[in-house]
């Protein structure tokens, strides 16, 4: 049943990606003067590198065929020419940029997830007093402070007052000039591992569930082998010759991670806030309460877990929001992935980068919703499919 | 009593007031009502204010100071000075606060302030046409899609799906950096893009909850007409929750023209935004340098920060007024 759900939703996304894809290109050939003119007019390339592109891409043909061909091109992944980096293909240019982008989201909206949720849960528990108001101003001021304000500020404060930080660029020039190593290869192998992590621990909480109905030992078999599994990936990347170039990448990322967290995780608190509030009026509150149970108790295990399905669905909502706020940093941050791409792309007036570049992220969207979709359907026990 | 009868009838139909005038007055009495309510959220009376201070920094002080201090004036026998376009002669600039600029010039030698109070009314106009145009699309498609279901229904809904799963801002680049985007032009696509996003799909399930109603039914048994109902009883329910996304929505418009002009794809003259980019494109914001030319930066930056965030604040009053389940027992 789980698996027709996720088959189901992945046959919508893909719906959603055709239309998304066609949408692209009814942009692209609704600018005045059509990409034709801009390719001719676009000063870095030659004429036989424009006649090239404009046979390759079939652009003297009728606009139904060529929709027909785009379509079928982005489908093989094969994006086009880069106009800035020619003759580089637009695919090459976002394989190597993609899982940047995958790991600075992944780990930021991990972390704004339970930032969120843990504060917003505090807030509707002690709501009226001054605590709420301040972390509640706090939480709108983040949420709505524009960003390359907080990013200028996270950079003076970290980078050049506490001078703790690394500023600009991914990684550490001095120290990967003397390997060979690609540093995708250390994004793909970083991203692996949390995966595995990932893999674990939802493994493992089944399992539990399996095993045993005391809450206590299903804890402890799923901490443990969460445990165990960080160790060992820790370990593993401790003796591996590679790790030092991960380390040196995570250190780069601390910062960017930071601020797409401090801008994304007033969205959740404040939701979890609004629906804890509503929650704590339900009638089991009050029966908890009257049992005699700990408050932390009624809070955590009563109010919470109900309490936290909106978050979610507001974390589906709020997904769009939180790539458009990774544009930003990441091209203030110097991170060279998709967000930087598509500005870079823009600015240079390179076409099929920027059209390859919104595509992916759009992509990236697209997927990320999938995977919430998934575990949404886990958390809802009312979610039958 | 009994004599008197007659003439109390008169009386009353005499004093009846005219229906405009009742309708009127319940308006006021509910207006009043909810901003009782309102003003007890202290969050969103600290939006009222901020979006209050700038409303009049904007459009009356600024034209008077405009009239009065910064008027064109001529520096010396060659040269004239316009605080927002032209160059001050007189010192290196960029300069840090002093009397003559209370906010600095920009490495163009415009006068700060001068740029930062032009740039608000424009602000205000961008974000409150975007949401107007993003508030009357999501609630006609809403109440619409609501009262008739059915294919229309379903068709709209999709279509929200795929507004919602849209990268918003990614796409706004791409699309100013492929044409020019004037001030008008990107409040029209902000308006039309989100107009058929969650909003629709908010107000949508409000009206479902209208329409359940048995006044609906009723008339509808008088012989009122679809559009009568849509547009009388319907949409004059959804209302709070529209003015509601309203302000969420000048919020969102306000930030995007920030983060465009930020980057320096739009076709403007002027804005806070592009305060910043010109900063940033002369280099005077990079790394440790960033403190050194705060009056660069931070004014523009804490406008477009306080102005967003005041009327989120508002929007998070009024919330307090619309979804009686967040006050307080």
């Amino acid at each position: 049943m789980m698996l027709k759900y996720i088959g189901n939703r992945i046959l919508q996304i893909a719906i959603l990606l055709v239309i998304y894809v066609a949408i692209v290109f009814f942009l692209l050939h609704a600018m005045p003067g059509g990409i034709k003119t801009l390719l001719i007019s676009n000063p870095k390339l030659t004429p036989q590198a424009q006649e090239a592109i404009i046979r390759a891409f079939g652009l003297d043909q009728p606009l139904w065929l060529q929709f027909v061909d785009y379509m079928k091109n982005v489908f093989t992944l094969n994006l086009g020419i880069s106009f800035s980096y020619y003759p580089t293909p637009v695919w090459n240019i976002i394989a190597e940029r993609l899982p940047r982008t995958v790991l600075l989201f992944t780990v930021a909206t991990l972390i704004a997830f339970f930032v969120g949720f843990a504060s917003g849960k505090s807030l509707a528990w002690n709501r009226g007093k001054t605590t709420e108001y301040v972390s509640t101003i706090v939480g709108i001021i983040t949420y709505t402070i524009f960003t390359p304000l907080l990013i200028f500020v996270m950079i003076w404060f970290f980078g050049s007052f506490l001078g703790i930080f690394p500023l600009n660029q991914f990684l550490n020039p001095d120290l990967w000039i003397h390997t060979h190593l690609n540093a995708q290869v250390i994004f793909l192998y970083i991203l692996l591992t949390m995966l595995i992590i990932g893999i674990v621990m939802l493994v493992s909480y089944l399992m539990a569930l399996r095993f045993s109905h005391r809450i206590r030992t299903r804890r402890l078999i799923f901490y443990l082998s969460t445990i165990i599994a960080v160790v060992f990936s820790l370990f593993f990347w401790w003796i591996s010759p590679v790790g030092i170039y991960a380390a040196d990448i995570l250190w780069h990322m601390v910062l960017p991670v930071m601020t797409v967290t401090i801008i994304s995780y007033a969205g959740n608190m404040l939701v979890m806030r609004d629906s804890m509030l509503e929650t704590i009026k339900e009638d089991f509150i009050t029966t908890a309460r009257a049992k005699g149970l700990p408050d932390k108790v009624v809070r955590d295990k009563h109010a919470a877990r109900t309490a936290m399905l909106p978050v979610v669905t507001n974390f589906v909502l709020s997904l769009g929001f939180v790539v458009s706020g990774g544009v930003i940093t990441e091209s203030l941050f110097s991170w060279p992935g998709m967000g930087m791409t598509l500005l870079d792309s823009t600015l240079a007036k390179d076409y099929p980068l920027a059209a390859g570049a919104l595509i992916f992220t759009g992509i990236f969207v697209l997927f990320a919703h999938l995977a919430i979709d998934i575990i949404y359907a886990f958390l809802d026990p009312r979610i039958r499919y | 009593m009994t004599d008197s009868t007659n003439t109390t009838v008169e009386t009353t139909e005499a004093k009846l007031e005219s229906p405009i005038s009742i309708r009127m007055k319940l308006m006021w009495r509910s207006f009043k009502e909810n901003w009782k309510i309102f003003s007890q959220s202290k969050i969103g009376m600290i939006g009222l204010y901020i979006v209050i201070i700038f409303a009049v920094a904007g459009f009356i002080v600024y034209p008077i100071l405009a009239d009065t201090v910064w008027k064109t004036t001529s520096l010396n026998a060659m040269v004239s000075y316009n605080p927002v376009t032209g160059y001050d002669f007189l010192q290196n600039n960029p300069a840090p606060p002093s009397w003559a600029h209370l906010l600095g010039t920009d490495p163009l030698g415009r006068d700060i302030l001068a740029q930062l109070l032009y740039s608000t009314p424009r602000e205000f106009m961008l974000g409150i046409v975007a949401a107007l145009i993003t508030v009357i699309i999501g609630t006609l498609i809403g109440t619409i899609a609501a009262y008739f279901g059915g294919a229309l229904d379903t068709f709209f809904m999709r279509v929200a799906d795929i507004v919602l799963l849209f990268p918003f801002i990614p796409f706004l680049i791409v699309i100013s950096g492929m044409m020019q985007v004037d001030l008008l032009t990107l409040a029209l696509i902000i308006g039309l893009l989100s107009g058929f996003g969650g909003i629709t799909i908010v107000l949508r399930s409000q009206a479902l909850i209208v329409k359940s109603r048995p006044f609906i039914e009723s008339a509808k048994v008088s012989g009122a007409s679809d559009s009568y109902i849509i547009v009388n009883h319907i949409i004059p329910n959804v209302m709070p929750l529209s003015f509601l996304y309203m302000m969420f929505n000048v919020t969102g418009a306000i930030f995007s023209e920030a983060v465009l002009s930020f980057f320096g794809l739009l076709n403007i003259k002027m804005s806070w935004g592009l305060m910043i980019y010109t900063a940033d494109t002369a280099g005077y914001i990079i790394g440790s340098n960033i403190w050194n030319y705060w009056w660069l930066w931070l004014p523009a930056g804490a406008s477009i920060t306080l102005l967003c965030g005041a009327f989120y604040f508002i929007g998070r009053g009024l919330d307090e007024v619309v979804n009686p389940r967040l006050r307080k027992r």
